[in-house]
């Protein structure tokens, strides 16, 4: 293989689906080093045949657990980037839920390091809002900021102190950085494990009401409006929240949510059908068919501009306790073109560019990173689609550590078959390559 | 049948089974000698990780009555509470060729992923807030006893229903008997969706009780005040209290349970657990005869095998 300066691929006949310049047409894509080439007189680019793939530029996903440091036993940054490769992602962004928390500078800066090192997926930290996620005192933001961290969020907890949210939000118009919110009010969600609902009642498994996540989304929107700050709600999963967006939208307010793949794809009754395996625990629970409705039509409306897996790996161990005493989280990296492609795709409830907009322009925009979309000098990062391809779920064989995914089994449809990294290939035909 | 997990799955031809079997078993409990040698050379093993007198000893005395062998496990003193996961202590106690295992969790759900991992028959005695399906027949049976069938009754199950797992199984027996169904507390112990299945869901309790046939009141746990969910017992008992005033909006004949233990003057006054409206000291009976038909049923070569 000759060395990477002189290495160069061609893309042929690939339908092109880049979000970032609107574009959605059958092109040649070439890759000179690490960048995107232009059509050019060299004669040595390694062809590979795209027909019928599809091609898309930057997915990142902005709402990773990669549990390092301190839950090495669940995933860490090696096995989660290599799950993020074999996913299809070239970015993502990892939550500072970690031990010790992330919320200092050098923390953040190490992990960006560590990344460079592996070269598998480009890693934009998100740094705790409060210090040791306490929700106390404010983390130093600004120097976090400049040591490259993207965004805010003491996720797994909600800040519940209004004024230290009202405080964090007033900070971020200083630093052009998204505070993300967990709404979640906590007094509310006490003993929860599942949705409240029919299905709760039935097994008699502790309740989570959907108003749990709503109030919190009300009271940060009102603060935002205080304030002028920068908004985005992580993974909502509730009617009431959609209506605060929309609330958000009419008043111009810096707010924006994303959505998970499994909110947009199951509901409770899995809970059900999964008999009390806790392979089904998530937080925010499985919501109703009618909720996962409104959800997936809030993505069509472009009310939700992103969707992110929330990826939460367990060790086997936690996630086969007690449905009680398991811990929540899915493991959703390598699951997450199938589900969505399943969701939306399959269907053609919106278009390919609508879609990916969501996974590409839609969270680069909410974090504030600049990538051009495919033009010459871009670093070359992208992913290969097929969107034919059927297949079926197997945690056993994800690159994560966290094996636990309420996919288990599902016949899905589309899959990502290659990833590059900087020019290089970090994974194909489902084969990381780092 | 292999196990027993919860009544909202059994058919009606099932409990109709078992509540027959029981009734077999309620005779059997007559005799001036009890033990017969049905379940000789089985083993039993209690596996209770929650606190329980009644339904252990219950549970305790049907297998000896039927001649089986039993051990109790608690969760004090196991080897769980040296860490050991709660899937192995049972694996290695079914490893210990014993031909059934009786469960009882603080978690909904246990017996169920139980009966995933062992080959033996796993019967529920409790799982957190989601069945105890021996006590659901125990009071069917009770109430059979007393009103020759379920078929017509209106039963009201008054209390904490949201958190219980005895209102859960009862709902579900008693509906597939062809009771009508209401069920009365402070509103946020109430399974509001329940009126999805035909039960009737009332705050009120006069409403829940004029004309009721029974009466089932659930102990009220004392954590649900410091929970948030409720005001004083004392107003507790002054809205939903089954008392003699209370009582008297139900039919005549009216006939009260009570899963046990109570908590006097709280959700029952004393006067009525001892009155001739109370069936509770014979549900205590009954619970010995249901357990002895679901062990014969699962573990003693029963009929439907």
């Amino acid at each position: 293989m000759s060395s990477k300066d002189e290495t160069g691929w061609l893309i042929k006949d690939v339908r092109v689906i880049d979000p970032f310049r609107n574009v959605d047409s059958i092109e040649d894509v070439c890759v000179d080093g690490d960048k995107i080439g232009s059509a050019s007189e060299r004669k040595d680019y390694v062809p590979v045949d795209g027909q019928g793939l599809w091609l898309v530029p930057r997915l990142i996903d902005m709402h990773v657990h990669f549990r390092e440091p301190g839950f090495e036993n669940k995933e860490d940054l090696q096995s989660g980037s290599r799950a993020a490769a074999a996913g299809g992602f070239t970015a993502v962004c990892t939550m500072p839920n970690t031990h010790p928390v992330i919320d200092i500078p050098s923390l953040i800066q190490w992990q960006q390091d560590q990344a460079k090192n592996m070269g598998l997926v480009h890693i934009f930290p998100i740094g705790a809002i409060s210090k040791g996620q306490q929700g106390q005192e404010l983390a130093d933001l600004y120097q976090m900021t400049r040591a490259g961290a993207v965004g805010f969020s003491d996720d797994g907890h909600a800040v519940m102190d209004a004024r230290l949210m009202r405080a964090a939000l007033s900070y971020s118009t200083t630093l052009g950085r998204p505070i993300i919110q967990h709404a979640e009010d906590h007094e509310l969600t006490a003993g929860g494990v599942m949705h409240e609902g029919s299905i709760s009642q039935q097994m008699g498994l502790g309740g989570i009401p959907e108003e749990a996540e709503s109030v919190m989304v009300w009271r940060d929107v009102e603060l935002a409006g205080l304030t002028g700050g920068i908004l985005h709600v992580a993974h909502v999963s509730a009617p009431g929240s959609l209506e605060a967006l929309e609330y958000a939208k009419r008043r111009n307010l810096r707010v924006t949510a994303e959505v998970s793949p499994h909110h947009l794809l199951l509901t409770d009754a899995a809970i059900r059908e999964w008999n009390f395996n806790p392979v089904t625990k998530v937080n925010p629970p499985l919501r109703t068919e009618g909720t996962r409705q409104l959800l997936i039509q809030a993505v069509r409306q472009g009310l939700i501009p992103v969707i992110a897996s929330d990826h939460a790996p367990h060790h086997q161990d936690e996630k086969e306790l007690p449905y009680d005493e398991a811990p929540f989280g899915i493991s959703g990296l390598e699951t997450f073109i199938g589900a969505i492609f399943s969701v939306f795709m399959v269907d053609g409830l919106i278009s390919p560019l609508d879609l990916f907009r969501r996974v590409t322009v839609g969270p680069h925009k909410v974090l504030g990173i600049h990538y051009p979309g495919l033009t010459p000098g871009a670093p070359a990062d992208f992913t290969l689609i097929d969107p034919q391809m059927r297949w079926v779920v197997d945690g056993k064989k994800f690159y994560s550590r966290g094996k636990n995914t309420p996919l288990q089994g599902t016949r899905l449809q589309g899959r990502s078959v290659a990833t590059m990294v900087n020019g290089e290939w970090t994974m194909r035909d489902q084969e990381v390559l780092k | 049948m292999q196990d027993l997990l919860d009544l909202e799955s059994l058919s009606k031809q099932d409990i109709i089974g078992l509540l027959d079997l029981s009734q077999n078993m309620v005779e059997i409990l007559d005799r001036p000698i009890k033990k017969v040698p049905t379940l000789r050379g089985k083993a039993i093993v209690n596996l209770f990780f929650e606190p329980s007198t009644r339904t252990r000893n219950s549970f305790e005395l049907a297998a000896k009555y039927l001649s089986a062998d039993v051990i109790n496990v608690q969760k004090s003193g196991s080897s769980v509470e040296k860490g050991e996961t709660l899937w192995d202590t049972a694996r290695n106690l079914a490893e210990m060729a014993v031909d059934g295992v009786v469960v009882r969790h603080q978690v909904s759900g246990v017996p169920q992923q139980l009966a995933d991992i062992l080959d033996v028959p796993v019967i529920n005695a409790g799982d957190g807030s989601h069945e105890h399906p021996t006590q659901g027949l125990l009071d069917a049976l009770t109430i059979t006893q007393a009103k020759g069938s379920l078929a017509g009754l209106k039963v009201a199950i008054i209390g904490d229903v949201l958190h219980s797992r005895v209102a859960r199984s009862d709902i579900w027996v008693f509906l597939a008997l062809g009771a009508d169904v209401v069920v009365s507390g402070p509103p946020a112990l109430l399974p509001q969706k329940y009126e999805e299945f035909g039960v009737e869901v009332t705050a009120d309790l006069h409403r829940a009780l004029t004309d009721a046939d029974v009466i089932q009141v659930l102990r009220l746990q004392r954590e649900r005040q410091s929970s948030k969910e409720l005001p004083s017992l004392w107003e507790y008992h002054l809205r939903w209290g089954i008392t003699s005033h209370s009582l008297s909006w139900a039919h005549p004949d009216a006939i009260v349970l009570h899963p046990g233990p109570q908590n006097r003057g709280v959700e029952i006054d004393s006067e009525i657990i001892e009155s001739s409206r109370s069936r509770i000291l014979p549900q205590v009976r009954n619970g010995v005869a249901v357990r002895m038909a679901v062990l014969f049923r699962l573990l003693g070569g029963g009929h439907d095998e």
